[in-house]
């Protein structure tokens, strides 16, 4: 579904992402660890066209189409959607106006925004006093409605309680478990490794990927070991 | 005498713009004027008394009192040149659920249009009231000049919500003063999304009744070669009053001076001025301008003010929802246009929504 093929991407003047190469397939979930600094949130905007992220060197195929040089609307129309970190506040336009945009039908609308707990949100403006939760569900709920092939994550579950961890993984799972869905996953916590079953794992360090293996048994190592040990090559899937 | 009848399409779309309503559907009262010459107005309930000034001028002698009174309040002059405008009065302890709309109409070329309006809201009355004020395509380098003088008695509620759709080659003067009592309300909103050669006002609320309270909300586009100096001013007279004042201009090009200016002239008031600028374009320029004015220590005065353009966060934010560049923007101009601010009920809303809408679409 989606291929990146010797990828360097720049900001600015630096190089963020330095030759990657990475496959995710249609059903597959990756999940993609690496420390503050280490260039995950870049590889993510790149992937979906955000403009800052300059492209140096490598390719982006998504679904047999060259994704260079294609706007952020045109990636998703493909079929690529993307749940932000950190998103921006719109003021006067109310989440209620972005789902109806996003998805024509009002009965998936209020069912999702019940199971999130978001119907008293839908009137407000779209991430306007939310609290950090409410950002991470109302971003869900987005992406959601969007129903894209794949799935870009930055960071779901952080600044998210359990509890909500817990509503956010079943709706999410239950989201991949629909034909053909696809997800490429940052996550810092792991926290969401209990609800989603992913396929593979990823560690970025420095721009590049070190480690490729089970994520569950990557995670592990990284919590107990740290990313230095992973440097090192502990895990038995060192990818050179 | 009915709505002119005569009126062509563009002319009535051009009306429309303005949130005029030509059915007179769901309005409780409606007055139209043409220039200075072509009048009519009806009442459509008895607890609205409309018609023209100088009818009111003729047929009541209380109406020769209220003729001039804000402005003597106020040691001020006015231009006596007026021709027309109209009388509004909602009578004592009654409730006006539909609004009243008065449309000012420029048509002929050159026309120099002068109006003195006179708006009376009796002890605990509520009102809505739209003032659509538009010319003609051919009313080429026209002129506009509004006197309004509002009164709100003690627990009275007034919505005043003036809409200006003008042309490139038409200059406007609105000169208003409200005076509000007891406990009474006057809410004012401004709505210019039409291009217009230049308008000046400075409208002026007096709060000289305790406990009484103003507010006045304007949107603004302006497009390139339109100056916009517009401002409120709200005198804090009396003990317990607040007023706010909120502007939102979006310069495509144009022009605009944000001016604000609240004065204490008690100490136990409160008042807010916010202002918010986006600019679109090289050419734009937006100027806020806001004053604070007092002899007292503890009054609560406050004001904000940001001018910038649209966050590429933004653009990006609504791009990976789907929407092209030229939407997000739109959607982003719209939500920071918005129409909550102006506290309208929901059938006004729609109605500005629409309006709005369809400004916007025409794409920029």
């Amino acid at each position: 579904m989606l291929t990146v093929e010797n990828l360097s991407v720049a900001v600015g003047e630096k190089e963020i992402i330095k030759g990657i190469d990475l496959q995710i397939k249609s059903s597959e979930v990756v999940v993609l660890f690496g420390p503050n600094g280490s260039g995950k949130t870049t590889l993510l905007k790149t992937i979906m066209g955000f403009p800052g992220y300059n492209i140096t060197s490598g390719r982006i195929i998504f679904n047999h189409q060259l994704l260079n040089g294609l706007s952020i609307e045109e990636r998703v129309r493909l079929g690529i959607g993307i749940m932000h970190q950190h998103p921006p506040k719109i003021r006067g336009v109310k989440l209620k106006q972005f789902a109806d945009y996003l998805c024509k039908d009002k009965e998936k609308i209020e069912r999702l925004s019940q199971e999130l707990s978001l119907q008293e949100h839908l009137n407000r403006d779209v991430n306007l006093d939310f609290s950090g939760g409410e950002i991470k569900r109302s971003e869900l709920f987005q992406v959601i409605l969007q129903d894209p092939m794949l799935l870009l994550m930055d960071e779901p579950e952080s600044g998210v309680d359990l509890e909500n961890i817990a509503v956010m993984g079943r709706v999410l799972n239950e989201f991949l478990k629909k034909k053909d869905k696809s997800a490429f996953i940052i996550t810092h916590t792991g926290y969401i490794l209990d609800y989603v079953k992913a396929t593979r794992g990823c560690v970025l360090l420095d721009g590049k990927f070190w480690c490729v293996g089970d994520p569950k048994e990557m995670f592990k190592v990284i919590r107990t070991s740290g990313y230095d040990k992973c440097k090192e090559c502990v895990c038995p899937h060192h990818q050179d | 005498m009915s709505t002119p009848s005569r009126l062509d399409e563009r002319d009535k779309d051009k009306i429309s713009s303005s949130g005029i309503d030509l059915s007179n559907q769901n309005r409780s009262a409606t007055f139209f004027q043409q220039d200075s010459h072509l009048k009519f107005y009806q009442s459509f309930t008895d607890e609205v008394e409309i018609m023209s000034t100088e009818d009111a001028l003729r047929q009541y002698p209380q109406a020769k009192d209220y003729f001039g009174k804000n402005f003597r309040l106020l040691n001020r002059d006015f231009p006596q040149d007026t021709e027309g405008g109209y009388f509004i009065r909602v009578k004592k302890n009654t409730v006006v659920e539909l609004p009243i709309q008065a449309c000012l109409f420029l048509k002929a070329q050159g026309f120099k249009q002068k109006v003195h309006n006179l708006i009376i809201v009796e002890e605990g009355a509520r009102v809505y009231l739209i003032t659509g004020c538009s010319s003609s395509y051919s009313a080429n380098e026209g002129f506009h000049l509004g006197i309004s003088e509002f009164f709100v008695k003690r627990a009275g509620y007034l919505n005043f919500t003036m809409i200006h759709s003008w042309k490139e080659d038409v200059s406007v003067r609105p000169i208003s003063i409200a005076h509000i009592e007891d406990s009474a309300t006057f809410v004012s909103n401004y709505v210019c999304l039409n291009p217009v050669k230049d308008i000046t006002m400075y409208p002026t609320a007096v709060l000289s009744g305790d406990g009484s309270r103003a507010s006045f909300n304007s949107l603004i586009l302006s497009h390139p070669g339109s100056l916009h100096d517009v401002g409120s001013r709200v005198i804090l007279k009396a003990k317990s009053t607040q007023t706010e004042i909120i502007a939102r201009a979006v310069s495509l090009g144009g022009k605009v001076i944000a001016r604000g200016h609240i004065k204490a002239e008690n100490p136990d008031v409160k008042g807010h001025l916010e202002c918010r600028g986006l600019i679109l374009s090289e050419k734009g320029q937006i100027h806020a301008i806001p004053e604070m004015e007092t002899d007292f220590r503890d009054v609560d005065l406050s004001h904000e003010a940001a001018i910038g353009k649209i966050s590429r966060d933004e653009i990006d934010y609504l791009c990976s929802r789907g929407f092209s560049q030229q939407e997000a923007q739109s959607i982003i101009i719209r939500g920071f246009m918005d129409i909550n601010i102006l506290g309208l009920p929901e059938l006004l809303k729609q109605q500005m929504e629409q309006i709005e809408d369809s400004m916007l679409k025409k794409g920029f």
